[in-house]
């Protein structure tokens, strides 16, 4: 079986985590450039004393499918990219995928990874 | 003021030249690029467009009646205003010189023109976003012929203020403290932009602004050094002291900032420096270098706090800042004239009072103040009839749904950006 992989990570981490999904041998990803908070709220910008509070940061939202057993890997590798140990380095969720189709040639399941 | 017949001097008509072309750089497109980059991308042609727009209605009416109005003798009113004989150019030919300077009269009647264009495009920075097209064009153009040119006549067209010795070089009174203050009450009496401290307005492109504010910055040294009206020794000094108070009053509101956020931000810097350009206007060729120094660094002191005062405790929305920084600018400065023009400062003396009659720093300080006061007062009460009376005529106000949608498409039925 598969599972997707969702984790929005700080835009500057983005060279790193790939390096380091590449090294363990994941071959695909997507990402989306987003914006988002959690914990560490948005930030204050300040125009001629009209202040302004940011709520959304830039963030990298990036997406791979793994079978189950490369899961704890990828997680891993994305955790040690990724950390700085500063509040704001993101969150990592992990849910099942119910199928996956190669459109090129129609293959399904782990195949089609 | 009469045009005189003495013959033609050719390099000060060669600045003159150079310098109209500098004024009229400040408004086209340096202002426009300067206000439109501050607010919100929906309004960016709007603000464009009212520029343009003040600048073509402007050049007309000044050919119509405002410059004869401004700058001729108005006979037995000559004290307030002018007199009618050179409506529509009449009797400016080929040959006619202006007898300060010995330039071309045409010269002269243009030179100021951009003068009267750049004032009320000034203004509009009070009410950006928020204004009908028509209804600020019909204001602007009454408020040119109401406020700009009596008070002009008053200061640089032998009038009351002039005959009592004010002193103003390049339009402190005449440009800043008019344009302030019709800021102020315009944003008053229109009141503020729907959502107005509650929703995030921040300037939509920093990098048009900045533009803008190199451009004033450069077309500043036409603005008062032209305002010498030759090249000569005055005009150097009034150079040389505009640049140096840009530089103080950069140079302070940053390290304002600096101090008081931790950072110093871009909009403060350029900000800053309009600040001190305002402020030496009327006393660029009236001061020296270390009173332009002082000049500056008061401005940026004084504008910056006053900004802050008007936004954020008189809760005004004065959109683009034009009564904080220009106002203000120009009350100060033109205050600080009265002393820093003196001879008697040591390092920090001037070159001089203007008239024979006075003596004293107390004596030139009162008819300062004198200009400054009738000034506030006579352009506050103009403004407000005048924005009373166009409100009658056609609503000032943009429907709550068309400034929602943005006064490019509402107005203009275009868009700044399409991407």
């Amino acid at each position: 079986m598969m599972k997707m992989i969702t984790a929005i990570i700080k835009p500057f981490k983005l060279d790193d985590v790939r390096q380091a999904l590449n090294d363990i041998g994941i071959q695909g990803m997507t990402i989306e450039e987003v914006k988002g908070f959690g914990r560490q709220k948005g930030h204050t910008e300040l125009y001629r004393g009209a202040e302004y509070v940011i709520d959304f940061l830039p963030k990298v939202k990036l997406q791979l499918a793994v079978k189950d057993d490369q899961v704890e890997q990828a997680v891993d590798a994305i955790i040690g990219a990724a950390n700085t140990g500063k509040i704001g380095d993101g969150k990592i969720f992990v849910t099942a995928i119910e199928q996956v189709i190669r459109i090129r040639t129609g293959e399904t399941g782990a195949e089609a990874l | 003021m009469e045009p005189s017949v003495a013959a033609l001097d050719g390099a000060n008509t060669a600045w003159i030249l150079t310098a109209t072309a500098l004024v009229l750089f400040m408004t086209l497109p340096g202002l426009a690029l300067f206000y439109g980059g501050l607010v919100r991308s929906k309004n960016v042609l709007s603000i464009l467009m009212q520029c343009f727009a003040i600048t073509a209605v402007v050049s007309i009416l000044w050919m119509v009646c405002g410059y004869s109005l401004a700058f001729t003798d108005g006979g037995s009113a000559n004290a307030v205003i002018g007199g009618l004989h050179q409506a529509f150019f009449a009797n400016i030919s080929k040959g006619s010189l202006w007898a300060t300077g010995h330039i071309p009269e045409s010269l002269f009647a243009m030179y100021q023109m951009t003068f009267a264009i750049i004032t009320p495009a000034l203004v509009i920075g009070a009410f950006a976003e928020r204004v009908k097209f028509g209804a600020m064009l019909l204001f602007s153009s009454l408020w040119l012929l109401v406020v700009y040119v009596p008070v002009c006549h008053w200061v640089w067209g032998g009038g009351w203020l002039a005959t009592l010795g004010a002193m103003d070089f390049a339009g402190g009174v005449v440009v800043h403290i008019t344009a302030g203050i019709a800021a102020l009450v315009c944003a008053l009496v229109i009141g503020p932009r729907k959502g107005f401290q509650q929703q995030a307005m921040m300037p939509h492109n920093m990098t048009m602004t900045v533009t803008g504010a190199g451009m004033l910055w450069v077309g500043w040294f036409g603005f008062n050094a032209g305002s010498a009206l030759a090249a000569n020794g005055d005009a150097g000094m009034a150079l040389l002291c505009t640049h140096l108070s840009a530089a103080a009053g950069a140079a302070t509101w940053s390290a304002i900032e600096w101090f008081r956020h931790g950072k110093p931000s871009v909009l403060g810097i350029v900000t800053g420096m309009v600040a001190g350009l305002g402020t030496i206007t009327p006393a660029s060729g009236f001061v020296g270098p270390l009173g332009a120094l002082t000049i500056g660094v008061v401005a940026g002191f004084v504008c910056f706090f006053m900004t802050m005062t008007v936004k954020q405790i008189w809760k005004i929305d004065d959109s683009l800042d034009v009564f904080p920084v220009h106002g203000v600018g120009g009350i100060i400065g033109t205050l600080m004239t009265g002393v820093l023009a003196s001879t008697g400062l040591g390092v920090f003396s001037g070159q001089g009072f203007l008239i024979p009659a006075i003596t004293g720093i107390g004596q030139q300080l009162l008819v300062q103040a004198t200009a400054v006061g009738a000034t506030i007062v006579f352009t506050a009460a103009a403004t407000w009839v005048l924005l009373k009376l166009v409100n009658a005529i056609t609503p000032l106000r943009m429907s709550l749904e068309g400034e929602t949608e943005g006064l490019d498409i509402t107005d203009h039925d275009e868009r700044g950006y399409v991407l």
